[in-house]
């Protein structure tokens, strides 16, 4: 059915990515596609891979932006993004045939692939990007939260969390419960202001972003101090010896 | 958006076919249209035959075209799936006032209320197409309220036009005064059409790269570097662009050769006498056709979708 479950559970699993942190280097992205081409919506089909026009199946992609302030100070911003498994998804809502759900345990949003017939439509109706056609498979495919791996027991606990969280070297990524206000990840969000992408769609979705934090201001820090003592620099602090050796290659 | 063929096809053949079935279920239970044999079959033979090949050419727009009786299920939620299922519905009213007019010799009573089903549910079904698109928060082009009258006035049209070739052949006294009803609706719809055109290029979406990414407060944002050197599904389907002079120029296309010359054949096809009347009316359906294919490839080709703002666009 995709009408949406009528009552949503209280836990809705999402991802928390933090703006300040993340340093571009797309292996969250690498690990998303090596963890899902064997997992629930496998393969993720790649086409002509090593030829002139390479395209394939992604479930998460880093974009970067230029944020520039009025006073023209610039600002580099890494942009992961994968689904954002909406409460109000209306890539199921619009899905014909059943295929597309979300899931009333956990709030993840899914796709049937025996039962998609590959209209696209979802595709259209998602403000966010996040659903990927497999040309190949010829139905749509999309970020499964690692359904496969955040369940599955024979990992250890640890290991338990979204490909994308647990191989992100620089901690940028949180993963847990958004329909627990006292869950860590919520009160991340709390405490950091987190926030959700285009508001104005009216999806609601799940996942939050953590804001990049104010830049130092210059003014207030001072300049930076010289990496290194110049060697012209003769204020009577170096030895006799230097100061001599000085003298000599300045001649 | 991508305009894909196959989905321009569907529209427009079958925007046509449901409109001259209409025409001739609202006609022929009023007594407007004679049930002879020969006007039954050709008429349901071209408005069945555009409709199935308009659903033909949307299945082959499916991944899994053999899968598409699926798409009958989800008639709660989805337009497409209401569409679906009107399409389907409409084949059995439709199919048996057919059998009525060809084989019974009957369009009224009985049969004619049957016909006026069918009418209603070649209505349903191609407003029914028109909300698969209006329903769309993501592309501004297409949710406002313009999509839906459009759809339907140009199907009213397509099967108008069709109709109109078949009154000017039978010489049937309905030729002199339908072409007057067909002017009323070039009309309407060439107005709902520079209306439509004029929002589009006025009011500004209410998405923009700060909303897309939240980054608002820091600045302006914009895309820096892409997430892939090369293209993706993404850019193919939703990225698709069309330099604004090509559409100005398509534009004028579609008002000079889908609505001003029709409209021309439509008002000398009055004055003309019987056979050369019915020339004139196939003239005028067949450049509608061209207006209307290209009318439907710019309602894809103009329309920007939100996903946009992250591959570089800074509204949407």
């Amino acid at each position: 059915m995709t009408s949406l479950p009528t009552q949503s559970g209280p836990v809705k699993l999402g991802l928390v990515i933090d703006l300040d942190i993340c340093v571009g280097c797309h292996a969250c992205a690498v690990n998303c596609k090596e963890w899902n081409t064997s997992g629930h919506s496998a393969p993720l089909t790649d086409t002509d891979p090593y030829g002139a026009d390479p395209t394939g199946v992604w479930f998460n992609r880093i974009h970067t932006f230029e944020v520039v302030s009025e006073e023209g100070d610039s600002r580099t911003v890494h942009f992961p993004k994968s689904c954002l498994h909406c409460e109000d998804a209306p890539c199921v809502t619009v899905c014909p045939t059943g295929a597309s759900y979300k899931r009333e345990e956990d709030g993840i949003v899914l796709v049937n692939a025996e039962a998609c017939i590959g209209c696209k439509l979802c595709s259209w109706a998602c403000p966010y990007g996040a659903r990927e056609y497999d040309e190949d498979a010829g139905v749509m495919k999309k970020c499964t939260l690692c359904v496969d791996k955040i369940y599955n027991e024979n990992l250890p606990e640890r290991s338990r969390v979204p490909a994308c969280v647990s191989t992100c070297p620089a901690g940028a990524r949180h993963f847990g419960d958004l329909g627990d206000p006292q869950s860590e990840v919520s009160l991340l969000v709390a405490a950091r202001e987190g926030f959700e992408l285009m508001p104005e769609q009216g999806c609601a979705p799940v996942n939050r972003y953590l804001p990049p934090r104010p830049k130092a201001n210059p003014a207030e820090v001072g300049g930076a101090a010289p990496l290194v003592a110049t060697a012209e620099s003769d204020d009577g602090s170096a030895g006799l010896l230097a100061r001599w050796v000085d003298r000599m290659l300045t001649r | 958006m991508h305009p894909a063929k196959s989905v321009i096809l569907f529209t427009t053949a079958s925007g046509a076919g449901y409109g001259l079935l209409a025409w001739m279920g609202l006609f022929g239970a009023f007594g407007l249209l004679p049930a002879e044999f020969w006007l039954g079959l050709l008429g349901f033979g071209i408005a069945f035959g555009l409709v199935i090949l308009g659903l033909l050419s949307s299945t082959f727009h499916l991944g899994h075209p053999e899968r598409a009786w699926r798409a009958l299920s989800q008639w709660r939620s989805s337009w497409l799936s209401r569409e679906g299922v009107a399409a389907v519905f409409t084949f059995l009213p439709a199919g048996l006032f057919a059998l009525a007019w060809i084989f019974l010799g009957s369009n009224q009573g009985l049969a004619g209320l049957i016909g006026l089903i069918a009418t209603l549910s070649c209505i349903a079904t191609v407003a029914c197409t028109a909300m698969i698109y209006a329903s769309l928060k993501t592309i501004r082009a297409w949710r406002n309220n313009w999509t839906l009258p459009i759809y339907l006035l140009m199907a009213a049209l397509s099967g108008g036009l069709l109709l109109q070739v078949f009154l000017s052949i039978w010489r049937l006294p309905l030729a002199e005064t339908f072409p007057w009803v067909v002017l009323v609706l070039f009309v309407l719809t060439l107005a709902a059409k520079l209306l439509y055109w004029r929002e589009l290029g006025t009011e500004e979406g209410g998405s923009t790269a700060e909303s897309a990414t939240g980054l608002g407060h820091l600045g302006k944002v914009r895309l820096l570097e892409a997430p892939h050197s090369e293209s993706n599904y993404l850019m193919q389907e939703m990225g698709f662009r069309i330099a604004r002079k090509h559409a100005e120029k398509l534009r004028r296309f579609v008002v000079l050769i889908g609505f001003g010359l029709p409209c021309l054949a439509t008002l000398v096809g009055l004055a003309l006498p019987g056979s050369l009347a019915a020339a004139a009316a196939v003239i005028g359906a067949a450049f509608f056709a061209l207006g209307v294919a290209v009318e439907r490839w710019l309602f894809f080709a103009e329309a920007k979708h939100v996903v946009s703002l992250y591959y570089g666009e800074s509204r949407a």
